[in-house]
């Protein structure tokens, strides 16, 4: 009870202060769009993305221009592109956020404990990270994703997707948690609930994960963005789930199939829109809450504004 | 007398900085605390006085090498598990530190935070503990409406009081008060004291106060052990320490600090810094700056000698008139 009127609380003096923040507006306005866009799919166009749109005389419309069937044309195989994009937007949208959480699960689970406890799990931590640093990941991503996928695991191509990207994201995260909790861990007032007898769980439920919660929440936005960026990127060399088409298959579908030189612009350049307009969105909306959650970003109070009158100048 | 409530023997806590290198921050360090008892440890910054109370607590940080016996009531509490020890910690030995800005949580309530402790030890129900933490704010004179605020909203006093309210949560037997006064002014530090000898007087604990404030140990202590590069130099009564001083280090404290009755006399100052941990002098740890030193001292360290009942001081000057000082 506590906990829920504090989080209600907090909330309230975050949207405060959100509320004047431009940027950071027009980010949640992007995010929430194509969430929107994601939820209402079935309602947003009559037809189904595999399904063939035909004229009168019943033959396939292929490569139809937008005028001839809006509201975006149709493609190769006479489907509806915006009917595509639609539903495109839940499969990207899903990968992009269950990437997105399993990262900032795992990295903040073994930032916290690394960080807290320090020795060998510290080591091991910093290590893992840093070889997965140093290997390029796209290249990486595709020799693990096609791996996978040739072990016959009865594992749809989605799910691999999710989870080979949640699971080499996690270390930037779990790098920003542990440094931050290392700081924090020395504060005294982690001493003192030592002191009151406190287990080292209590003291990384009550005392250190509420500091460190928003950082995590702003850097899960930022990789968020990330893993959708990630997902069209796999999806378009083919690593998607061709049944379910994300933005990036739809790339992957319209290089693929010539409808650059056929001039289909609307076959490709909705979806690469579409993936600018979510990751603009999220980008926004992390380095905004990042700022406003870590008040050492907003810059010192005589910044800006010309605060400090020059020698002279005083009236 | 009774039976003390907590009797240190031969305490010593070495940090290990690098494999096989040592600093020694406490050696063979003894003294008994009896209920309703205060004792000040005094000494500069660096001697050891902190980290005695840390060492009781186990509050130190990994490295840290500890050994001696620590008997409380009866238990050995440097052979207890972490889970046992756990069960010790502020529910019979409560610790006020030295900066209560630093030691309460920023983001959370005052009032939040002193009910996390009686919470912890699952000492009452939630609603009974909410009562005890108003009683409590009451007792240190913060006024209910206060304590749902935050931290940076109390004054420096009232942080301090607070502090001291979170400490008797538990309403703990013993109570450590780790340099209390040191961050405030004189008028709050008067105000802080005068709470202390009250709560004392009122609930019978026993405190071990952690000071460099000669004064401060004047007005609220029994006892004195006087701590001089992690060892015992002086120990013994307040009257004893204040009035016949025998080690020469506290003798020079004394003097370094103001008289009321002789007012404008020059105050004596003590040459020399504290000595560095890692590099101890062989023998008597304040040879180096000892105004008496002999030439045993540089590579002898001196044993305690009993000058008096209960007045024990580690001098070689001692020897003729003193017996060393047996357990």
């Amino acid at each position: 009870m506590e906990t829920w009127q504090r989080l209600k609380r907090n909330l309230g003096e975050l949207w405060k202060s959100f509320r004047g923040n431009r940027m950071g507006l027009i980010g949640l306005g992007l995010v929430l769009s194509a969430l929107a866009v994601a939820i209402l799919a079935p309602w947003l166009t009559p037809y189904h993305p595999q399904q063939v749109i035909r004229d009168e005389n019943g033959r396939g419309l292929t490569f139809a221009p937008p005028a001839v069937h809006p509201p975006l044309g149709t493609d190769d195989g006479g489907h509806d592109v915006w009917a595509q994009l639609v539903y495109g937007a839940r499969i990207s949208l899903t990968v992009g956020f269950l990437a997105g959480f399993i990262a900032m699960f795992v990295g903040s689970f073994f930032g916290i404990l690394a960080g807290y406890f320090g020795g060998w799990l510290d080591n091991l931590l910093m290590r893992v990270t840093d070889v997965l640093l140093v290997i390029p990941d796209l290249p990486l991503m595709l020799v693990l994703v096609a791996t996978i996928r040739q072990m016959q695991l009865k594992i749809s191509p989605l799910t691999i997707l999710i989870l080979v990207i949640g699971l080499l994201y996690w270390t930037s995260t779990a790098r920003l948690v542990r440094s931050q909790v290392l700081s924090i861990k020395e504060r005294q007032f982690v001493a003192r609930a030592r002191a009151i007898g406190a287990s080292h769980a209590h003291i990384i439920r009550k005392h250190i994960l509420p500091q460190v919660m928003p950082l995590i929440v702003a850097n899960t936005v930022l990789i968020l963005s990330t893993a959708i960026l990630i997902e069209s990127g796999l999806a378009f060399l083919g690593l998607g789930d061709p049944t379910k088409p994300s933005w990036g298959t739809m790339l992957n579908f319209a290089f693929d199939r010539n409808a650059i030189s056929n001039g289909a612009w609307w076959f490709y350049l909705p979806p690469g829109l579409a993936i600018v307009w979510v990751s603009l969105g999220c980008v926004l909306l992390g380095n905004v809450l990042e700022e406003m959650l870590n008040p050492r970003l907003s810059g010192h109070h005589l910044e800006g504004e010309a605060h400090i009158v020059k020698l002279g100048e005083a009236e | 007398m009774s039976e003390p409530l907590l009797s240190v023997r031969h305490l010593t806590t070495h940090f290990e900085l690098a494999r096989q290198t040592f600093a020694c921050a406490l050696e063979d360090v003894s003294f008994d605390v009896y209920p309703y008892q205060t004792i000040g440890l005094v000494g500069e910054s660096g001697c050891g006085k902190s980290t005695t109370l840390m060492s009781i607590l186990r509050l130190l940080p990994a490295n840290a090498r500890i050994s001696g016996q620590v008997f409380f009531k009866g238990v050995d509490l440097l052979t207890l598990s972490e889970e046992q020890m756990r069960a010790y910690r502020w529910k019979e030995l409560a610790l006020i530190f030295q900066s209560a800005m630093n030691a309460l949580n920023p983001v959370l309530r005052v009032d939040e935070q002193i009910l996390e402790a009686i919470l912890l030890h699952r000492l009452m129900p939630r609603e009974q503990a909410w009562q005890r933490v108003q009683e409590l704010l009451d007792l240190v004179g913060i006024a209910p409406q206060r304590s749902r605020q935050y931290p940076f909203q109390f004054s420096g006093g009232m942080r301090q009081r607070a502090m001291i309210a979170m400490a008797l949560a538990c309403s703990p037997s013993l109570l450590f008060a780790d340099e209390p006064t040191t961050a405030l002014d004189v008028m709050i530090q008067a105000q802080v004291l005068e709470l202390l000898k009250d709560i004392q007087k009122r609930l019978g604990l026993a405190i071990v106060l952690v000071t460099h404030d000669l004064g401060v140990v004047a007005e609220l202590c029994d006892q004195v052990v006087v701590l001089y590069g992690g060892r015992v130099a002086e120990y013994g009564s307040v009257d004893q320490i204040y009035n016949s001083p025998k080690h020469p280090y506290t003798q020079k404290l004394l003097e370094s600090f103001p008289d009321i009755q002789r007012p404008g006399s020059a105050l004596a100052s003590i040459p020399g810094t504290p000595p560095r941990l890692t590099d101890l002098p062989p023998g008597c740890r304040f040879e180096p700056r000892c105004f008496a030193r002999l030439e045993r001292c540089r590579h002898q360290s001196p044993p305690l000698h009993e000058v008096a009942a209960n007045h024990l001081a580690a001098c070689h000057l001692l020897e003729e008139k003193a017996l060393p000082y047996e357990e």
